[in-house]
């Protein structure tokens, strides 16, 4: 139920819907993407960056806000904690209890390994649980993971490290076999065949999907294994810090007790950082489509422990962030919309660009289209393009709607739109970390032994744009590859005297540089409490 | 001005704008949410809240991300409900009628008063989803409970103790490995993989130059 304000362009959408269904809008040429990208995509606003000053990556532009967390104070000083009496000594400790986490030590417990996850929410809280259009694995006779390597090597740039990469497409069939066999629920036809569509940029049909409640299917599926393994679980406890020993390799971290402030020592023969990403870091004032934790924490752990960066200089906008109603503002619109055939329209009912363009290229066109070109819906708190969702029922027939993507139709449904019959209003939203830190194709930081990556924190698998449904993916091949590659590294470590002087390390590099700043980090959680002094600024 | 409203949290009166949602007006009233606040965006089930609009009978259940505030509207969040989740093996258990006889025997309890439905803040049909787990109609079960965000709700208003998500989240595991139709060509492509089929090819693509790969890719074939 849209007010009056966008009744004309509502008539307009309408009016144009059954030839904008027939129309087959042409894709971009390499050198229109390059142009459209370099004028209007986030990632290249130069002065949202910041050089970094100290640390693996000094020299190094990232975000400024992240630049202010990776130079920042520890939480705590090296005396706060007492090494030497460990609150939990364990062969892997895993941060982060999403997907990447409790693939890991589900597979770092089936080889064997005393694991424990700490999560600063609880398990399942995460990015995971709020994918929503699928995951990408190249299974079907036409397809190859050749074929997928092109697709994710050229979406991304051509910047993936290669090694990475196959890893990625190679193993992504088996990694939905696992899952098959986990008990996660597939769309499959009747015949056992996989439902599959495309995603922005896929030369291939691969996309496979629970609904549109693809990742929380998933998810659910995956911490319901953990329980049943008897993993244990240490919830609404964050890491604050990473422990080394005195060879200089990972050996554990400090956790802090959300609730309490409580302090607790524990120490590990290898550790795997799976915190995911930095939407609520909230980039450039962009929205997000993250949950409530993603704020970068493995990259402020793993840097300031001297694990270096790839690419955190380069964020995913996904194009279709809810944009009206204001209470859903950035909140995520599945790609998958646009799969089963909603294009983008403008404010004068024309569609402006090829549906299924890759992510980046899309959020700059839509950028466009809402600023220099002033095409953009005035939705009372910014603009949008309409994203025309009843042209689903009319391609795929009525109740493709409730069947394929309930959870959107829920979701508007709560504020009065029927997606079925009305279009929504979408901009981009910040949605995903591009970069993070850089591993081997075992997983393991290539600066920091002991110390694994998986998921959202690790940069290099994608290169600097990420195509749909590789992420959902990327947590389960990596996720399960450093769970294994951890638990076997702990059976052949020895940890040393623990020690928390790099701490006192970085410190002195920061005061060398001459950085003042009163920031603690890692940043934990975002502060949405009401700020009359923000308020006023607004 | 925006228009205002008073709720109260946890009994306490707050003065609110009237286009947030409950979680957004708890952070507008000063609460630092740790608990009961997870996705923000309605997949999790971290912000489980019953709710009363003043003068009213009915108790009233949401996810605090997804609703928006009312006047007079006395909160109370659920971050957290004691379900019973038991354990299983996945590759031993089978998908027959005795295996919720064994591990959610409470659900033959059920006494049929439907409070779990009327709770169910993703407007599910609870009751019927447990019917089928006790009849050991497990696909049915778990397409009826799909969109579960296991908040907890329906279990807190059970007068026979189940723990209904959890019911739900057997039944959905149970279909996927042993019910649905097993998938030929995922199978096959795994064994090429195991077999090096792809080998020559990935690591071919691996050393090509970009320029090479440029030229490929955007003169790629796109599936219709």
């Amino acid at each position: 139920m849209y007010s009056e304000a966008f009744k004309e362009s509502l008539k307009a959408v309408e009016a144009a819907r059954e030839a904008n269904i027939a129309y087959e809008p042409a894709r971009m040429t390499a050198k229109e993407k390059e142009d459209l990208l370099a004028a209007y995509h986030p990632d290249y606003k130069q002065d949202e960056f910041s050089i970094l000053q100290i640390g693996p990556n000094k020299g190094e532009k990232v975000p400024k806000e992240l630049a202010e967390m990776l130079q920042a104070h520890s939480r705590i000083a090296a005396g706060d904690v007492d090494l030497t009496t460990p609150d939990y000594d364990v062969d892997v400790l895993i941060i982060g209890g999403g997907g990447a986490g409790t693939s890991a030590a589900i597979e770092a417990h089936e080889a064997g390994a005393n694991v424990m996850i700490v999560t600063k929410l609880r398990m399942g809280d995460a990015n995971t649980m709020m994918a929503e259009g699928g995951i990408q694995a190249a299974d079907k006779p036409n397809d190859s993971p050749a074929i997928h390597y092109l697709d994710a090597f050229g979406g991304g740039h051509f910047a993936a490290k290669p090694e990475l990469l196959a890893k990625l497409v190679g193993d992504a069939p088996e990694a939905i076999l696992w899952l098959n066999e986990l008990g996660v629920e597939f769309d499959k036809a009747p015949d056992g065949t996989m439902i599959t569509t495309h995603g922005g940029g896929t030369s291939r049909k691969r996309m496979h999907a629970a609904k549109d409640y693809s990742g929380a299917e998933i998810m659910r599926t995956l911490r319901d294994e953990v329980l049943n393994r008897g993993i244990n679980v240490v919830d609404f406890t964050s890491a604050v810090e990473l422990i080394l020993d005195d060879k200089g390799n990972a050996a554990g971290a400090v956790l802090m007790n959300m609730e309490t402030g409580d302090l607790l020592v524990a120490k590990a023969k290898t550790v795997i950082i799976a915190t995911g990403g930095a939407g609520r870091m909230h980039y450039q004032g962009f929205p997000t489509s993250n949950h409530y934790g993603a704020t970068a924490d493995g990259l402020v752990l793993g840097y300031r422990a001297g694990a270096k960066l790839l690419y955190a200089d380069t964020l995913q906008y996904h194009p279709t962030g809810a944009a009206y109603p204001e209470q859903i503002f950035g909140a995520l619109v599945t790609e998958k919309v646009r799969s089963l055939g909603a294009k983008l329209v403008n404010r004068d009912g024309k569609v402006f660009m090829h549906p299924l363009e890759t992510r980046d290229v899309s959020a700059a066109s839509i950028i466009r289209e809402c600023s220099d070109r002033g095409e953009g819906v005035d939705t009372g708190s910014g603009f949008g393009v309409w994203l025309d969702t009843p042209m689903i029922e009319k391609i795929g027939g009525e109740g493709t709607i409730e069947k394929r993507i309930p959870a959107m139709m829920r979701m508007f449904g709560k504020y009065g739109i029927d997606i079925r019959k009305e279009p929504i209003l979408v901009y981009p939203t910040l949605h995903y970390q591009n970069g993070g830190l850089d591993i081997d194709v075992d997983g393991q930081t290539t600066n920091v032994k002991n110390l694994y990556v998986a998921g959202e924190a690790v940069g290099g698998i994608h290169g600097r744009n990420r195509l749909m449904g590789n992420s959902l993916l990327d947590i389960i091949v990596f996720g399960r590859n450093a769970g294994q590659h951890a638990a076997a590294k702990a059976k052949e470590t020895e940890v040393g005297a623990l020690t928390l002087a790099h701490i006192a390390a970085f410190d002195a590099e920061r005061e060398a540089a001459g950085i003042e700043t009163d920031a603690v980090s890692p940043k934990l959680l975002p502060d949405y409490r009401y700020n009359e002094a923000e308020q006023s600024k607004k | 001005m925006e228009n205002m409203v008073n709720i109260f949290l946890f009994g306490k009166k707050y003065t609110v704008p009237e286009n947030l949602t409950i979680m957004r007006a708890m952070e507008y009233a000063g609460y630092q949410l740790v608990r009961g606040c997870g996705c923000r965006n309605g997949f999790c089930g971290a912000c489980a809240t019953i709710y009363r609009i003043k003068g009213d009978r009915e108790l009233k259940v949401c996810l605090a991300c997804q609703t928006k505030v009312e006047n007079d509207m006395y909160v109370a969040t659920l971050p957290f409900f004691p379900l019973v989740k038991q354990v299983y093996d996945m590759e031993s258990i089978k998908p027959t009628e005795a295996v919720m006889m064994q591990l959610y025997p409470e659900i033959y309890a059920c006494i049929g008063c439907n409070a779990c439905t009327k709770s169910c803040t993703q407007g599910l049909n609870v009751m019927q989803y447990i019917a089928y787990a006790q009849r050991g109609e497990f696909e049915k079960c778990a397409e009826e409970s799909f969109d579960c965000v296991m908040c907890g709700v329906c279990s807190s208003r059970c007068p026979a103790g189940i723990s209904h998500p959890q019911v739900a989240m057997l039944a959905r595991r149970l279909n996927g490995k042993y019910l649905a139709p097993e998938c030929g060509h995922l199978k096959d492509r795994v064994q090429e993989i195991k077999d090096g089929t792809f080998n020559e090819l990935l690591e071919n693509l691996m050393q090509k130059p970009v320029a090479e790969m440029k030229e490929l890719y955007n003169n790629r074939e796109i599936e219709k």
